[in-house]
């Protein structure tokens, strides 16, 4: 049974002066699933993931989400109609404690485009603290909550800016190689983390190098090589494609 | 316990008691004049305002003595047009400096950083230059803003007959000059202090503070950064305009001089002098550069020589000299130092300096502590 398309990307296209990011990428990704984009570096899969969340804006092409026209919209219109994203470099608040970083979000949801919360106390918001608490246990963090963030191992900054995109509830959570530089022991907990999330029926778009991660949560994959999508498709389908292995041979080399 | 356990309602009492005893505490320091202690605590508003801005977002304004000056300028207007009473007069100079604060701030919050900086500087040089020439009907140009015999005072006239001189600014009858001015501007520092600190405490002051650490985390989580940023930039205009308009209150003058770029350069330093995104720092840096204004810049040969009379002759003479380049019209030499020794050493300002100074003496404590007594003998506190 096919469920619904939430995610589509028609026809994008990206240069950066005279050098073309995206030639021509079409991408359309089924509702709750997890839909894994790789490719050798250089292919342009940053660019495509800023395109969907307002940080760059295509030349050509648009981006839907549930009947929604993200192209052209601000980042935070983006992230209010319910797309998150994790950054390759944790994108984080390294001053405060992990319980401010993980509530600030819930915060810019719920006041987003202005309401007047300076009369308020920040001790008496129990409702967003106790949900923050919560994510951070999820993520494996509670017991630092009220460390800086900016101490925190590399590993651990992705998991809180996977826990302050959690918290926002996002009906579409953008990765970008949400495993880089971590552990053996720490990849495996994120891989578990995130699959724990795909039962919630959150779609995610995961940008990944590491095979045992896509291999382990992707329904689909898609493979993107020099701005164009060359190969999709299941998982086990992609690994045999020889195209596939060619981009990615031709890369290395 | 030290100042850093204290929760906000106890820290806020000190403040408050700190501030109404400073007639008393100010003695030995040479400074428990009205006037001096009025300064204190209108430039401490204005730091504490300015800290909102720059503390909470990192966003440095150089153009808040056009706050300053609007303030004066509408509290001038109120005494002459309305009455002498200070509450309407700080009411407008409040709502008129948040209305250019929400102009110039609406303009200069398109940029970020450096050119955030150079575009309120700009507007404040602007307004200054507009103070001095083609508003001098509103602003009387080089003159300044005075009171006259001639001014209307509509309420005022109403109720009782115009003396024979100016009048003076006044609270419902209470004079507005010596200790009763002082305690004017003191309870208005205090509810400053106040709302600063629920500002700080609020999802407000987190967003604001997450902006400055990430203002990139905060739109990609659906902030739209904007309409805060302005809501910080019009109420520490606000408060620009409160100490603007109090400084009227104390002296019913107001001149362009005060919208100068040298005004906002004084906020800036005295909030990072005290300590930037600090409660209390700003207040203190006021104070302490107002101190050095009026107190040492007061000081000269012959002061120096009673100071330093327990030295040999042939000493003093060399010392005073040199001491002498220090003080006097030499203020600004001691500040300047003063401000490199903190910028390099004190990165957060007298308040960092203060609670270093707390940890030094919290591990001595314990030094003792664990030589005379064994661990569960210790208080709970």
């Amino acid at each position: 049974m096919m469920s619904d398309l939430v995610l589509h990307l028609d026809n994008i296209q990206k240069n950066f002066g005279g050098l073309a990011a995206l030639s021509d990428v079409n991408l359309h990704v089924e509702e709750g699933t997890t839909h894994a984009i790789i490719g050798p570096n250089g292919a342009g899969k940053s660019t495509l993931l800023n395109v969907c969340i307002g940080r760059l804006k295509p030349d050509a092409g648009k981006v839907t989400f549930d009947g929604q026209e993200l192209t052209g919209r601000a980042p935070h219109e983006i992230a209010q109609i319910g797309v998150a994203r994790v950054f390759q470099t944790p994108e984080i608040f390294p001053e405060m404690s992990l319980l401010e970083n993980v509530m600030l979000p819930a915060f810019s949801k719920r006041d987003g485009s202005f309401a007047f919360n300076a009369h308020n106390m920040l001790s008496k918001q129990n409702e967003i603290r106790d949900e923050a608490e919560h994510i951070l246990e999820d993520v494996g963090l509670q017991e630092m909550m009220m460390q800086e963030a900016g101490s925190l191992s590399r590993g651990d900054k992705r998991r809180l800016e996977l826990g302050m995109c959690l918290i926002l509830r996002p009906r579409l959570l953008l990765l970008d190689e949400p495993t880089a530089g971590m552990s053996r022991h720490d990849t495996n907990r994120t891989i578990d983390l995130l699959k724990k999330i795909k039962s919630r029926g959150m779609t995610k778009v995961i940008i990944e190098h590491d095979m045992h991660v896509v291999f382990s949560l992707a329904d689909k994959v898609s493979v993107l090589a020099r701005g164009a999508i060359i190969a999709g498709g299941k998982p086990e389908e992609v690994r045999e494609d020889q195209r596939v292995k060619e981009a990615y041979l031709g890369g290395a080399h | 316990m030290t100042l850093a356990k204290l929760n906000d309602t106890n820290r806020f009492l000190i403040f408050a008691a700190i501030i109404l005893l400073m007639p008393i505490w100010m003695i030995p320091l040479g400074g428990a004049y009205p006037d001096l202690l009025q300064k204190f605590a209108i430039y401490g508003i204005f730091a504490i305002g300015f800290n909102i801005l720059f503390g909470l977002t990192g966003y440095l304004s150089f153009g808040h003595a056009a706050f300053l000056g609007v303030g004066s300028y509408a509290a001038v207007w109120s005494f002459k047009l309305f009455t002498m009473n200070a509450i309407p007069a700080i009411i407008f100079g409040v709502l008129f400096a948040g209305l250019l604060a929400f102009i110039i701030g609406f303009l200069s919050l398109r940029r970020t950083g450096i050119y955030f900086s150079i575009l309120t500087l700009a507007f404040a040089q602007m307004s200054y230059n507009l103070a001095y020439s083609v508003l001098t009907p509103i602003t009387n140009g080089e003159t300044g803003l005075q009171l006259s015999q001639q001014d209307p005072r509509i309420i005022d006239s109403m109720f009782v007959e115009a003396g024979a001189g100016l009048p003076s600014t006044n609270l419902f009858g209470l004079k507005m000059s010596g200790f009763e001015g002082f305690y004017f501007c003191a309870v208005m520092l205090i509810l400053c202090y106040y709302i600063s600190m629920r500002i700080f405490r609020s999802p407000f002051g987190l967003m604001l503070r997450g902006i400055k650490s990430n203002q990139n985390r905060m739109m990609y989580t659906g902030l739209n950064t904007r309409p805060y940023m302005l809501t910080a930039f019009v109420i520490s205009g606000m408060y620009a305009g409160l100490a603007g308009s109090l400084l009227a209150v104390t002296d019913p003058l107001a001149g362009a001089e005060r919208m100068q770029w040298t005004a906002s350069g004084e906020v800036v330093l005295m909030t990072i002098l005290g300590g930037v995104g600090t409660l209390a720092g700003p207040m203190l840096g006021a104070g302490l550069i107002k101190y050095f204004e009026n107190i040492f810049s007061a000081f000269n040969n012959q002061t120096l020589t009673e100071i330093f009379s327990f030295l040999p002759d042939a000493a003093v003479e060399v010392v005073v000299p040199i001491v002498g380049l220090f003080v006097g019209s030499g203020w600004h030499l001691t500040l300047g130092l003063l401000f490199v020794v903190i910028v390099i050493f004190l990165p957060g300002g007298i308040v960092e300096g203060m609670s270093r100074l707390a940890g030094l003496f919290r591990r001595k404590d314990q030094e003792n502590m664990n030589g005379t007594a064994s661990p569960q003998d210790q208080p709970g506190e």
